[in-house]
């Protein structure tokens, strides 16, 4: 504030000092900003993960008690799920949608700072719980009542909490969504734009249909425990299975909030390096819209086992499975893109490759567990750990990093190093199969998710699984090295504006470093970078 | 901020309007949902849910002497509180189409006042619908002062409408602490 502008507008360079990011409205500072953010909490998530692994390395109670040991499995997911993936995926929207749209920043700036900076104090109120009589929540992350109404000083600043985790998903997609329809550059039609950006689109739609619906559930469980209501008391004329219905109709929308993201990434990456267009830029968003309106009606599938008719089991049953089908488009496209590309490996591509194998693994374990007789067995089991982790950790997680791979070098104007990333990618490949291809085997066997202490026969896949972990955790800070020295200092060797030489799209045209302010007035989208993103039938050769 | 917005700052305005007003709506459902649930269980009997009291003259007696269903009582105490709670039987057998009483009890073995609400329930749950009942101690709240030993009939017929398939009905009670609640109600 005490500095002296004689700016007519902001297109110098940042304010200096903190303020600069207390203040900021940019896009690209912001998505800086969580993008840190879900780094630190990737990491808070990721010690709590370990402390998991550390109890769960041999059976009996060897480091922490109980209690604590489900406070950690509570909070390790609320972390990772509203903490690292949810903000990290916001943070690559809010660099890269209006870049890659050509607008100049996002549609309302000012409530994209404010929906980033309620996010610490969101953090700081659960992680606070750590600290207070009755402990932490422990109650799982799906807050079932009546378990989590038994939660001590911790309730009610859980329940803000995830109020001000919505509120702030909430307002980022209303961000994105009102800048993708309002703020395209001329001549980017919908079917035209980057799949990125698409896949942001939608996971915005459903953010907003299905956050608020979780606002709701929460304040149920509020006003239960505190204001005499009995929406989930049954002493009272209450029901508690009706809260799973309502946390699954959101539950199951986020799980899709989670991956579709990724599905963007990875379809932008592949391409780059196939150097080749994308096979079915169609065929993709629409397997996407139908991942998402199916999502919003198959979430007794994660009850199987509370009781239903069983018309009711056998379409949630189907309903699922049908899932698959766009899924499936969704691989076969990625195969088919690669498909006599002339495809090299760097390390965004690594793990794009990665994510697609494994990724397609989470999505048959998730089948498995679809087929409502089968899901008994597996019900609340390893099995279920090994299926989410999957699908989240070389999933989720992977694209993330396979995204900041690719688009730091843009953001940073500086190459990260090829060998350290190679390096990264093999030991998490490795790890992350060490840590949770294991847990298949615990599930089927029988060893229950959420308990601290197990039975001996379990030991060895455990003792496994806990090595992988640690693995995982320690490789991490290759990667974080490799970042924070070569991109974010600079000691990487300097990049192109291309970056990559198949690369296409609109923020390839600006300077790397990126300048503060892009596309201040609207772009003139050239037809080659319109045809690179989109295969049109009469620019797509055939291939016999 | 220049002047590269394609689209006119009102058309934006509208546009945030609109998913504003999806976002408040979608907080609605979630209550609405509440109801919506209520609904579907009273339709289909699902989660064990039967009908409200019936009354006595509205429940007309036509045995189905042919056809035998037994019915099992099951109780249980939720908050682990010393109480007993129990039905004077087990299990009985019943013709669709009469009326049956059977007397429950509760007992409060503690030197405290409470005062209970049982829930009911059925299973399986699509004989839930065809359970009448003219009298149960889970319609209202029960007071259970300190010592105090209760006995509560139950009144109910099996509707002859019973699917065939169904042939033992359990009737389930958990019997709740409902004194903080009775207390926030006054």
């Amino acid at each position: 504030m005490s500095e002296h502008h004689d700016s007519h507008h902001d297109d110098h360079g940042p304010e200096k000092g903190i303020m600069r990011w207390i203040k900021t409205t940019n896009h690209k500072d912001l998505g800086t900003l969580y993008l840190w953010f879900a780094f630190i909490m990737f990491f808070i998530g990721g010690v709590m993960s370990l402390i998991i692994r550390l109890e769960l390395f041999s059976p009996g109670l060897q480091w922490v008690n109980p209690e604590f040991f489900n406070s950690m499995t509570t909070m390790h997911a609320l972390i990772m799920i509203f903490g690292g993936v949810m903000p990290a995926f916001t943070g690559l929207a809010n660099w890269m949608v209006p870049m890659m749209v050509g607008a100049s920043d996002l549609a309302l700036p000012r409530v994209n700072n404010w929906g980033f900076w309620i996010l610490p104090f969101a953090f700081t109120l659960l992680l606070s719980t750590l600290f207070m009589g009755g402990g932490a929540p422990a109650s799982g992350w799906t807050m079932y009542p009546p378990l989590v109404l038994q939660t001590g000083d911790a309730f009610p600043f859980m329940i803000f909490a995830i109020h001000l985790m919505g509120i702030s998903s909430i307002t980022g997609a209303i961000n994105v969504i009102v800048t993708i329809l309002n703020m395209r550059a001329p001549g980017m039609t919908l079917l035209k734009m980057p799949l990125f950006v698409w896949s942001w689109l939608i996971t915005a739609y459903l953010l907003i249909a299905t956050m608020p619906v979780l606002a709701g559930a929460v304040t149920m469980l509020l006003t239960d425990k505190y204001f005499g209501t009995s929406f989930f008391t049954a002493a009272g004329g209450g029901d508690p299975v009706m809260y799973q219905h309502i946390f699954w109709f959101f539950g199951h929308p986020e799980v899709y909030i989670l991956i579709l993201p990724a599905f963007g990434i990875v379809s932008t990456i592949i391409p780059t390096f196939a150097r080749k267009t994308l096979f079915g830029y169609d065929s993709m968003v629409y397997a996407m819209a139908s991942i998402a309106f199916l999502s919003f009606i198959v979430w007794a599938h994660h009850m199987f086992t509370v009781g239903m008719p069983l018309a009711g089991e056998l379409f949630f049953m189907f309903a699922t499975m049908l899932i698959a089908v766009p899924t499936g488009v969704k691989v076969f496209n990625w195969v088919a893109t690669m498909w006599r590309g002339s495809m090299t490996f760097e390390t965004p591509m690594l793990f794009a490759l990665g994510f697609v194998f494994l990724f397609t693994i989470g999505g048959f374990s998730g089948l498995m567990l679809a087929i409502a007789p089968a899901d008994f067995q597996y019900h609340d089991s390893y099995f279920v750990v090994a299926h989410f982790h999957y699908v989240l950790v070389p999933g989720a997680v992977f694209s993330i990093i396979a995204g900041m791979y690719y688009w730091m070098p843009k953001w940073t104007g500086h190459m990260y190093h090829e060998g350290l990333g190679k390096l990264h990618f093999w030991l998490s490949a490795i790890a992350i199969n060490l840590t949770f291809f294991p847990q298949h085997f615990a599930g089927l066997a029988g060893m229950p998710r959420r308990i601290p202490d197990y039975a001996v026969q379990f030991t060895d896949w455990n003792v496994i699984s806990s090595i992988g972990a640690f693995f995982f955790f320690i490789a991490q800070f290759i990667m974080a090295y490799n970042w924070i020295v070569n991109c974010v200092m600079r000691k990487g060797a300097p990049a192109t504006a291309r970056v990559w030489e198949g690369a296409h799209g609109l923020e390839w045209t600006v300077p790397s470093p990126a300048p503060y302010h892009t596309f201040e007035t609207p772009p003139v989208i050239s037809e080659s970078e319109i045809t690179a993103v989109h295969d049109e039938p009469a620019a797509a050769p055939s291939r016999a | 901020m220049s002047a590269d917005k394609q689209r006119s700052p009102r058309q934006r305005v509208w546009h945030l309007a609109r998913l504003g007003g999806l976002v408040l709506g979608m907080f609605a459902f979630g209550y609405a949902l509440v109801p919506l649930y209520g609904l579907v269980c009273d339709i289909t009997g699902l989660n064990g849910k039967t009908d409200g009291i019936q009354l006595q003259d509205s429940v007309a007696e036509a045995p189905d002497q042919d056809r035998v269903v037994r019915v099992e009582f099951l109780t249980t105490v939720n908050n682990s509180l010393d109480w007993g709670f129990g039905a004077e039987t087990n299990a009985i057998e019943v013709h669709p189409g009469k009326l049956y009483t059977v007397n429950f009890f509760a007992e409060n073995r503690t030197a405290q006042d409470y005062i209970t609400q049982a829930t009911p329930s059925v299973v399986p749950w699509n004989a839930a619908r065809y359970v009448r009942k003219t009298e149960c101690f889970c319609f209202s709240q029960q007071t259970l002062d300190a010592g105090e030993y209760k006995q509560m009939p139950v009144r109910f017929m099996l509707d002859p409408a019973l699917p065939p398939e169904v042939t033992t009905v359990t009737l389930s009670y958990t019997l709740f602490d409902a004194t903080g609640l009775a207390q926030a109600a006054q």
